[in-house]
């Protein structure tokens, strides 16, 4: 993005009053940083993370849900998985250590570092069609993460079979006894960071999440930082 | 060179053919009943004549189906050990398919039984759960993986003695022009699991023989069902009994039913889903 739109996306006054920003850094020392970027408010990102690098995402202005998802870089055939993710380490949520599986079962990457208690999996992406069940057809020209994620897929020849549930960095999903389940207020905060390491080169798109209606970002979407450190030889 | 099989005389054509045709009309303990109204086992209350689907589905195999809207359809754990994944498409347009997420989200509930709506990612309805007499469901844990199951029994092939679920949709969804790419997160019935405090998973199983769930499609669908045990199913051994389908034609929600303005999300879903239907001269 060009200066003049980086300070605007980095303004804390574009944003709710008493926003507070906070860009932190990469949440594994080390390596040599191989990507920068600060994606603005409720736009899409996606990038190659190659097989040992590690990916810290920072949650800027705090409580901001990163949608996410991952593929095999060589073979998108070879995607993310929610349920597989569950089954292999026995949890509905992702902590550090939790590695995240394919549809094949395989590692796509590993959570090295998290500052939150606990990140959600279950919750999946909002879109403008969703958006008329959860709040009213009022809501259909609002954005969502569906088009960010269809946008972005686009970029690598994929479309709407492609796109899957998801993981949501920085979004609190909690699942109550009676299995009643809901997103409810953050447990994030400015500069909070969660970081994971490649288990093969995975393409990953971000979606920062646009939605308005519901507490995934505050009902104030901020920006997020995407950093791609190198990881141990 | 020695017959392997002696009862089989098939040395020439009409030989082979007369001894094809003999096995006409025997009876499995897992197959198709042709027409369906011939099923051994009409579910109670159901005309015979009504009946679209009658099948027995083995432990380790799996069946699919396209279905008209307005079918109801009768999945039943005969013996209490099936697990029945499922994955749902849109008929007329099948990259319109299940949407885990959007099930237990926009539902607000993980935990699957009657009222529940199977969703769409296009924000529509594609089958609504009208009956059930289990609860032991899961929308949490998929089906099972070459990988895991590889991991699990020390094999996975597909017609071999531990298949999984995955490889199992992919053979049926083939049947459909579907590909690996088409088969999303799906749901299984029978075997039952619940999430503890820390977010952990225990496993229920099964609520015992006998036990029924039924779907009612509110779209025509694409049905691929597999019948293998459950990903975090404990036991060692691969354990899957057999898997009663039946289905018939009924009709699907309408606002003369109390299902149509049930929550505020499901009705709009079935609105968006009359919507759907009305523009498409449906």
């Amino acid at each position: 993005m060009s200066t003049q739109t980086r300070n605007a996306v980095l303004d804390p006054a574009s944003y709710a009053d008493g926003t507070v920003l906070d860009l932190a850094g990469p949440l594994v020392d080390g390596g040599a940083i191989l990507l920068d970027e600060v994606v603005a408010a409720r736009a899409p990102w996606s990038a190659v993370v190659r097989l040992g690098d590690i990916l810290t995402i920072v949650d800027v202005g705090g409580n901001q849900s990163a949608d996410c998802l991952l593929y095999n870089a060589r073979d998108t055939d070879e995607r993310y998985s929610v349920p597989d993710t569950i089954a292999w380490s026995g949890n509905v949520y992702v902590r550090a250590g939790t590695v995240l599986r394919s549809n094949q079962g395989n590692p796509l990457a590993t959570v090295v570092a998290n500052e939150i208690d606990r990140q959600d999996t279950i919750g999946g992406a909002c879109g403008k069609e969703s958006n008329t069940l959860r709040y009213g057809h009022h809501t259909a020209a609002e954005h969502g993460c569906r088009e960010n994620f269809l946008a972005e897929a686009a970029k690598y020849g994929m479309g709407a079979r492609d796109i899957v549930s998801n993981l949501n960095w920085f979004m609190n999903v909690p699942i109550e006894a009676d299995g009643t389940l809901g997103i409810v207020d953050g447990i994030s905060g400015p500069g909070k960071r969660v970081a994971f390491r490649a288990e093969m080169d995975v393409l990953v798109l971000v979606s920062n999440c646009p939605q308005m209606n519901n507490p995934c970002n505050d009902f104030n979407p901020t920006p997020l930082r995407m950093i791609v450190t190198e990881g141990a030889a | 060179m020695a017959k392997v099989a002696p009862e089989h005389e098939t040395e020439t054509v009409a030989l082979a053919r007369a001894d094809a045709r003999a096995q006409g009309g025997r009876v499995a303990d897992a197959m198709p009943y042709l027409p369906a109204s011939s099923t051994p086992r009409p579910p109670p209350g159901v005309e015979p004549s009504a009946l679209t689907w009658a099948e027995t589905v083995a432990g380790g195999n799996y069946t699919h189906k396209v279905v008209a809207r307005g079918t109801r359809i009768r999945l039943e754990d005969v013996a209490g050990q099936a697990c029945a994944h499922v994955l749902l498409y849109n008929a007329l347009e099948p990259w319109e398919r299940l949407n885990v997420a959007d099930t237990v989200k926009i539902g607000w509930q993980a935990y699957l039984t009657t009222g529940h709506q199977l969703l769409s990612g296009d924000g529509r309805v594609l089958a609504t759960i009208v009956a059930d007499d289990s609860g032991r469901h899961d929308a949490l844990c998929g089906t099972s993986t070459a990988a895991a199951n590889r991991a699990k029994y020390g094999d996975s092939a597909p017609q071999g003695p531990s298949p999984s679920g995955r490889e199992l949709f992919t053979l049926a969804a083939a049947k459909h022009g579907l590909a690996p790419r088409d088969l999303p997160p799906s749901v299984s019935f029978f075997k039952g699991v619940r999430v503890v405090a820390d977010g952990g998973l225990d496993f229920t199983g099964s609520a015992g023989p006998g036990k029924a769930v039924e779907l009612l499609a509110e779209l025509s669908l694409i049905v691929l069902i597999a019948n293998v045990p459950h990903p975090v199913d404990p036991s060692p051994a691969y354990h899957c009994g057999p898997l009663r389908v039946h289905a018939w034609r009924s009709a699907p929600t309408t606002p003369a039913d109390p299902a149509w303005d049930a929550t505020p999300e499901a009705h709009r879903a079935l609105l968006n889903t009359a919507d759907y239907l009305a523009a498409r001269g449906l």
